[in-house]
């Protein structure tokens, strides 16, 4: 009885009663969700413009975090380092273009599918035979320290984050709907056949989407870096970011940046307040069920791309 | 089946096919899907400057296909041209890319229609001019005439294709492969599954862009009766070969061809005018 009350009672008086601890709880779940999306964001696109699942996204963030890092411990400062990497991340999709997309075209996904776990390694063995396999403590000059907004106290480096994952975003939504270069790759994601009998070529677009995923990716390293070094696990992100899809659907690009903030909120939110009850730890699966209940009520994912059929 | 070819194609399809004026010429073409499934078998087509060619047949005789080859869009199916050549003004082109087909003039309208759904009206007459380099101020002025040309899509051009309908989608395509500014057209199918009024309305439309602008066509079309009303020539395929070729009215008049290949038999003249038949 004591339990029942603990789980379904109790917390829900904790929350009326302390609003702003509540409200803290939220937004920081909130920011860390944000890191979400951003692994998230680099799927969808790769998925919409080419239907790769890439699963080397979160080795990609390692990777990019990696040179990042690496350039900086030799002496590069931030403001070279970043372009630096930026440039390697381009490369890379150049590479990928050519030594992966281009001789798999036309195989059916799972072929592609594997070709990324191939590619995930490749990509994990090379960062750290360039860079080592040591933690590196990623250190951006950003204070990590709390901060009060009208009575919440928040980490200062969270809200940074947060605010620059959501100019990137604002940036690309803004490239991709008004831009030539976006409108052709929405074509593609339409119908690449179709776009393809335009003239629009769809090795330039796979080239563009694995730099812009290559560049979120940067993004997505340095946030995750700065806050837990950066390491092996780092690649292991990417494992959190498939509940993320599920839960926005793989070809939502709202979907991939609401879903990432739901699970973020949500996870923060019950472990702290049903964490002591079931004895915590709740951040490390609950993603996984909530994932795991939208498979079986919404399998499109909450935003999944209705498909407008012919009138 | 046995038919008197002769009679029809006027002394065999090669004089015809070698036409050094062709704008566009193929020779013995032959394609293979997945490395062994053998779908062209060697057709030879010439289309004229400023003409409007038809290639008609039944479903599966090939003329996607031919038209897919010709734009080379066969890759992205497992298609491969294995024999024969294609010249455009002259210049081989089988080798190409489908950009650079495009920036030559040849642009393709696929079966299907095919607009891009999330896309607006007006976007996706935009990426008609994905491969043009000549300033923003040519394209709105093709806007323009495109508009023109199908009001229809001007009163919807802020509303995504995929909620437009059949007939407007098929316009749509149309009006986008006008943007890219096009010598030749490769027009697929386009009654498919459209009202008869429709039908008519989008090849008066054909009709009217080849004569006031000069635009030239290959259209395949199951539809023989209304691709032979504005088609100048036209050419019957069967099994990935062509059976028969002959001028328009040619084909038109002779009856073991209306018979056999184009399903206008007595009993069939008036159901052919429907349009609405399986892709």
């Amino acid at each position: 009885m004591e339990f029942l009350w603990d789980f379904f009672v109790a917390p829900f008086i904790d929350m009326i009663e302390f609003p702003i601890f509540l409200a803290e709880v939220a937004v920081s779940g909130l920011l860390t969700g944000v890191m979400y999306s951003l692994v998230a964001l680099g799927f969808v696109l790769i998925f919409k413009a080419s239907q790769v699942f890439n699963f080397a996204q979160g080795a990609m963030v390692l990777f990019a975090a990696l040179t990042l890092v690496g350039l900086m411990e030799h002496g590069v400062p931030v403001w070279g380092a970043l372009p630096v990497t930026a440039i390697v991340m381009v490369a890379l999709a150049f590479a990928i273009e050519r030594g992966m997309l281009r001789p798999l075209i036309n195989q059916p996904p799972i072929t592609l599918f594997m070709a990324t776990i191939g590619l995930s390694f490749l990509l994990e063995g090379a960062g750290e035979w360039v860079w080592g396999s040591n933690v590196k403590a990623l250190d951006l000059g950003i204070p990590n320290s709390p901060v009060d907004v009208g009575g919440m106290l928040l980490n200062e480096f969270d809200l940074i984050a947060a605010l620059v994952a959501a100019v990137l975003v604002a940036a690309l939504a803004l490239i991709f709907q008004h831009t030539p270069m976006g409108r052709a790759l929405r074509a593609v994601a339409d119908d690449p056949q179709a776009a393809l009998s335009l003239g629009i070529s769809l090795r330039t677009i796979w080239i563009i989407v694995w730099s812009v995923a290559g560049v979120v990716a940067i993004v997505a390293g340095i946030m995750w870096g700065a806050k837990s070094g950066v390491q092996f696990s780092l690649s292991l992100i990417a494992l959190k970011a498939l509940p993320v899809l599920i839960l926005g659907g793989l070809t939502s690009v709202p979907g991939a940046i609401v879903g990432g903030l739901i699970i973020g909120l949500g996870e923060k939110v019950a472990e702290v307040y049903w964490g002591p009850v079931i004895g915590g730890a709740i951040e490390n699966w609950f993603a996984y069920m909530l994932a795991m209940l939208v498979l079986m009520f919404r399998p499109q994912g909450l935003f999944g791309e209705k498909i407008i059929e012919r009138v | 089946m046995t038919l008197q070819s002769e009679s029809v194609a006027g002394g065999g399809g090669e004089e015809t096919a070698a036409t050094p004026e062709a704008l566009l010429r193929l020779d013995a073409v032959e394609v293979v899907y997945d490395h062994v499934i053998s779908v062209l078998q060697g057709v030879s087509i010439a289309v004229p400057e400023g003409g409007i060619v038809a290639l008609l047949g039944p479903n599966g005789a090939g003329k996607s296909t031919t038209l897919k080859a010709v734009s080379n869009l066969l890759r992205v199916e497992r298609g491969d041209i294995t024999g024969g050549q294609i010249h455009f003004r002259g210049e081989r082109i089988d080798k190409l890319a489908p950009g650079d087909l495009v920036r030559r003039g040849i642009i393709q309208v696929m079966e299907g229609r095919r607009c891009f759904p999330h896309l607006t009206v007006h976007e996706n007459l935009l990426t008609g001019s994905y491969t043009r380099k000549d300033g923003k101020a040519a394209v709105s002025a093709d806007l323009e005439r495109v508009y023109a040309h199908f009001p229809a899509l001007a009163e919807r051009r802020r509303i995504l294709a995929g909620f437009i309908s059949g007939g407007e989608q098929q316009m749509l395509a149309i009006g986008r492969a006008l943007m890219s500014r096009p010598t030749m057209v490769l027009l697929d199918e386009p009654s498919m599954g459209l009202a008869p009024q429709v039908v008519a309305r989008i090849f008066s439309e054909v009709r009217l862009l080849n004569r006031e602008e000069g635009v030239t066509f290959l259209l395949a079309e199951q539809n023989a009766n209304v691709a032979l009303g504005v088609a100048d020539y036209g050419y019957i395929m069967d099994s990935g070969q062509i059976a028969l070729e002959g001028t328009a009215e040619e084909l038109h008049g002779n009856p073991a061809v209306r018979e056999h290949y184009l399903g206008l038999s007595h009993a069939a003249d008036a159901a052919s005018d429907e349009g609405g038949h399986a892709g």
